[in-house]
Order: C-alpha cells, then structure tokens, then sequence
C-alpha cells in the first residue's frame, strides 16, 4: 500500500514587504506518496511556486516560513540546521526549476554541473562523477553523452537544457523530486517528451514526485492526485479522476468549466468572474467569496477548513455538497 | 587564435601611430633643449653646433621622418642627458614600474574579490561597510595627498618606513604599494560586489543550492566565474594606468620607473628617450589587451566560440 514520504503541514509563507507582511502560502498541507504524482495546481500567484521554495529551502530573502511542517524521512526541514538540509538536498530532495534556459551555470560544462552531486554528496573522483554524468545524460535521452559531456548549456535546445536538469535532480535517487512548471518554458511537443521521462523516471526510481502547474490537462494526465490551491490555500484535494469529475469547491469547479471543450463557434469561453484578490486584502471568510456563484452570510463571517467530504477527498466549502449539483 | 592575435595587431597598429606622431609633436611643445643644456652665456656658435650635433636644425618634417624612419630599424635615437640609448634606458626602467604595477594589483584584485564577494552575500556586514569606504576613498582622496601623508605619518614622524628609494629593501615598498593600491582596491571592490549580487541571485546559483552546494562553494565555484568578466575588464583598464607608469607616486617616492623616467625626460627636453618610454608603454598596453581578451576566452565558452569563429 502507497505510504507517505513526505507530509506538509500547515505550512505558512510570510513575504515582508515595504507596506507590510503578506501571507503568500497559508496553511497549506498534502502527503506526497512513494511512486506517485501529486500535482499542485493553481493560477500565477497562488503560492503553489512558493510552497515549493519553502520545501526546498530556497526563498528568496524577503520571504520565510512562519509555521508549519514539513517532514521528509523522519525530519522536519523547516526546523532542521541548514547542513542537515544541504545533507538531504539532491539524496533526499530535489526540486527541477521552471527555467531550463537560464538555471544552468553559463561558465561551466553540463559533465561538471552533473557531476557535481555525486562530487559533493559521495565525495567520488571527479573521473568517477564524470562517468556517472555520462551515464545520467544517456538515461535521460541526449544523444551521444560521450561526447556532449564536454559540451556547454548554450550548445544545447530548451528541450535538452531541462532534460539535464531533469537528470541532475535525480541523479541520487530522491525519495521526492519537486517539479516547478517543468515544461513552461518548452513548446508542446517538447513538453510530451518531458512528462513521459518524468513518468519513467520516476516508476524506475520510486520517487514520489510534486508536480506544479497551472496546466489542467498535464494534471489529468500526468497527476494521481492533485491539490487546488487559491490565494495561498489549499481548497480542494483528492484523487485526480474524482476531483476533475466531480469537484466539491466551487473554484475547481470553475476552472473545469472554463476548459473549452466542444464550444460552438461565437459562443463565449467560460470562465470565473473577477480576479484573485490582492495579498494585501484577503478577506477574513472564505478566501473565493468575491467569486463564487454559492457565497452567502456565512462565508464573509466564517473561513471554512480543508474537510474531508467523502473518502480520500476534502474541501474547503461550506456548501461542498452544493457545488456538484 | 593566431588569426586573433593577427587581427588585433593590424587593428592595434593605428592607434600605435597616432601615439607615437602625437607624442613626438607634443614633446616639441615643451621648448628648445638647446636654452636648458647649455649655458645662459654660450655663444651663437656654440648654440648652432649643439643644434646640429643634435639634428634639431632640420625641420620638423624631416625630424619625424628619421624618428619613424629610425624606429622601423628599432633605433629610438639618443638620449640628450646621457648620451645613452633610449631605448636601453627606457628598458631598463620598465621592470621597476612592472613590479610596482604587479604586485600593486595583486594586492587589488585578491583584496577585492574577498572584500567584494564576502559584501555580495552578506549585504550590511563589515565587509559591506569597509567595500562602501573604500570605494569613497578611493574616488575622493588623490594618490599625492594619501602618498605625502604617508611619508609625514610613517617615514618622519615615526620613522619606520624610508621616505623614498628602492634601496630600504621590503620596507621601501610598502608606501608606493599602499598609495597606488587604494584606488583600484577601491574601484575592483565595488565592480566585484556588484557582479556578485547579480551573479549570486542568478538561477544557477539556486540550483546550485538545490544540489546541496555550501556556502563556500556557492561564492567561489558558481557565482565568482561569472562575476569575473566584468572585473577582469576593470582590472585590465586600472593595470593600464599602473603600467603606464606611476608618474606621481614614482616621483615623490622616487622609485626608479618608467614614470619617473618619463618626467625627467619631459623637464630635460630629453625628446627621444621621452618617445622610447611612450612606445614601450603603448606597446605594452597592447599586449596587456591581448592577455585581457586571452582572459575572457578562458573564463567563457561562450567568448571561446566567438573568437574561433
């Protein structure tokens, strides 16, 4: 039976600004499970990048986790002292970044770049990590690493670019590998390819993998399980068929709607009224009810907790029950 | 890279002749030598043999011909003082303005990437505050004021340095070292703090992160290649201005350099040594732009590829 290796907990993201602070992640938690995908979707801004630093440990400066948890093999790596975290960054967690143009270092070869996790985590020859980044450029599909080991980033496509970062993030077996917008960058046929060695990638070496994207269609095909997020909350979870086929939040809902399926020429797209709110002013209640079809008294007065609505799913709506009908 | 090399001398050689014409107009602006060698009561006679001994009779035309004419055949001419070669004399005291420019921008460039970097990543520590000084420093205190307030605090007041000369082993150094340093410390510190920051926020620098790297390795395998070109281009330009001879500080330490050379020259109407030492400057500026450009190609594939192509 599936077993989670990793498990977020209420996890907070403060940012400082110069008006103030700004709760960019509030409260968020999922498990992520051995051998699958669990997909963290939302729109730009919703916090789901962010949830992602925060894991990884890699904020930017101004922002900083102000509580919650988040525990990996038995450690919490929001409490854990940053050797601990380097420790565990590449054998335990790895994260792929959206920017495949521009995330490799400019100056050095891809062969060294590669190598460099098995350099500082087993302390390998540099003969013997080279070796190891030959063999992970090869299983990762770039035709001829022999040769191409030596080669710099910019002599590679976009395609190539995140497919070695792809294979530097799983080069030491991580027990869960975060993938932020892994093929925005990309174009569409470059973005299949990707998935699937992602997919593969992570049936051969069990990984239990976070995908976050914006992307409805890549949830449905790639994810097991998905977590919405809005505003820096998580709204609704589940598993990836019942959730798209019968959503228990009103905004997943919406978003499912506004997928233009058979839409007859000249008739208007779906889509959800008005706009996220700002940062600064999230309202006290329900963090949709400027936007939501079934808002009333209660969601102004009263936020309502991520619950469980049937089994293996939650929400957080009062009228969850409402929303399918 | 021979094709390179090709390239930049046959671009280099235009600038090199326009040195060498303006510099040899120039140095005839100052006066005639014939008032400063000889006596205030020789007599026409002997002022017209002086003239002719020394070529000054014909025309200038005919003077720059045989100084370019010369210079083809590596004759730079005599010196008027001496009577030596000028190019010996000027050969003779480049390595003394080399090993002031060396071991000045050694001091520079490791101060500088320390100082820099340690800013870079620790913005409003010491390092970020001693980097701001420096760099005010630098800009508004002049070389002569630093160099003569050194020699007041130092050599005169308490008496450990020598106030001038080479000849006070390790110690003499120290004043003409320190005074030429703070300006491109100053300078190199700031470039590389600001190359730094941007090279330290880099994405490659978190998925260097990503991959567990340490702080230590973060700083000086990641982001300091990348912060290097733009210092090295710096540091190329300020070793241009050491090289061309420290003329103030060789002066009042009286360090036996190019500069000094230059000077002497210039107040001895000393015409053709003045243009050795100009030459071999210009000259060396050339070659120290190769070995800029020789730099970049290392640090980068990129400028690699360019330059092969």
């Amino acid at each position: 039976m599936s077993t989670a290796v990793m498990s977020v907990h209420d996890l907070t993201v403060d940012i400082e600004t110069p008006n103030g602070r700004l709760r960019a992640v509030d409260g968020v938690g999922f498990d992520a499970v051995q051998g699958e995908t669990l997909a963290l979707l939302g729109e730009s801004g919703c916090g789901k990048s962010m949830t992602a630093q925060a894991i990884v440990g890699l904020l930017d400066p101004v922002a900083s986790v102000s509580s919650g948890s988040v525990v990996l093999n038995g450690t919490d790596l929001v409490t854990a002292s940053r050797r601990k975290r380097r420790a565990m960054a590449g054998p335990e967690l790895a994260i792929v970044f959206q920017d495949a143009l521009t995330a490799l270092n400019p100056v050095y070869t891809v062969g060294t770049q590669l190598a460099e996790p098995f350099r500082i985590h087993r302390r390998m020859s540099s003969r013997a990590a080279r070796a190891e980044a030959v063999e992970l450029m090869r299983r990762v599909g770039i035709p001829h690493p022999e040769s191409r080991v030596d080669a710099y980033p910019h002599q590679f496509s976009g395609g190539m670019r995140q497919r070695l970062l792809i294979a530097m993030a799983v080069a030491l077996n991580p027990t869960v590998l975060l993938a932020d917008e892994p093929t925005t960058a990309l174009d569409v046929t470059v973005q299949a390819q990707i998935m699937a060695l992602l997919k593969e990638l992570r049936n051969e070496r069990e990984m239990a993998v976070v995908l976050i994207t914006h992307d409805l269609a890549l949830v449905a095909e790639e994810a097991d399980k998905v977590a919405v997020m809005y505003a820096g909350h998580v709204v609704e979870t589940g598993a990836v068929a019942e959730v798209f086929s019968d959503p228990q939040h009103p905004y997943t809902k919406g978003l499912l709607e506004s997928v233009p399926v058979h839409v007859a020429r000249g008739s208007d797209l779906a889509s959800i009224g008005g706009t996220p709110p700002d940062l600064a002013s999230i309202p006290s209640g329900c963090v949709y009810q400027a936007r939501c079809p079934l808002a009333r008294d209660r969601c102004v007065a009263e936020r309502p907790v991520l619950h469980q609505v049937a089994k293996g799913r939650a929400a957080a709506c009062h009228y969850s029950e409402e929303v399918s009908r | 890279m021979t094709g390179f090399l090709r390239r930049r001398a046959i671009t280099s050689l235009l600038p090199l002749v326009a040195v060498l014409l303006g510099v040899f107009f120039l140095a005839r602006l100052t006066g005639d030598p014939a008032n400063l060698y000889l006596p205030v009561s020789a007599t026409p006679e002997q002022r017209q043999q002086f003239i002719e001994q020394n070529g000054l009779d014909d025309s200038v035309w005919a003077q720059m011909g045989d100084y370019l004419w010369g210079i083809l055949h590596l004759d730079f001419g005599e010196s008027l003082r001496t009577g030596e070669s000028a190019a010996t004399m000027a050969l003779r005291a480049f390595p003394a303005t080399l090993q002031l420019a060396f071991s000045t921008m050694l001091i520079a460039v490791v101060g500088a990437v320390i100082i820099g970097s340690w800013a870079a990543y620790r913005p409003n520590s010491i390092a970020d505050r001693i980097s701001s000084f420096l760099s005010m420093t630098a800009a508004s205190v002049p070389d002569f004021w630093f160099a003569i307030i050194g020699v007041w605090i130092f050599a005169v007041g308490l008496g450990w340095l020598p106030t001038s000369g080479v000849t006070g082993g390790m110690a003499s150094w120290v004043l003409p070292v320190a005074t030429l340093v703070i300006r491109p410390l100053g300078v190199l510190t700031q470039v590389v703090r600001g190359a730094m920051v941007s090279a330290l926020s880099a994405p490659y620098v978190r998925l260097a992160r990503s991959k567990g790297a340490g702080d230590l390795r973060v700083v000086t395998h990641h982001a300091l290649r990348n912060a290097a070109a733009p210092a090295l281009t710096v540091a190329g330009d300020l070793m241009v201005g050491l090289v061309n001879g420290a003329v103030v500080v060789e002066t009042i330490f009286g360090w036996p350099g190019i500069g000094k050379l230059m000077i002497d020259s210039i107040l001895g109407r000393d015409f053709a040594v003045l243009q050795a030492c100009v030459l071999l400057t210009a000259v060396s500026i050339f070659v120290l732009n190769i070995l800029i450009d020789i730099g970049y190609a290392l640090l980068d594939a990129r400028v690699r590829e360019k330059v092969s192509a």
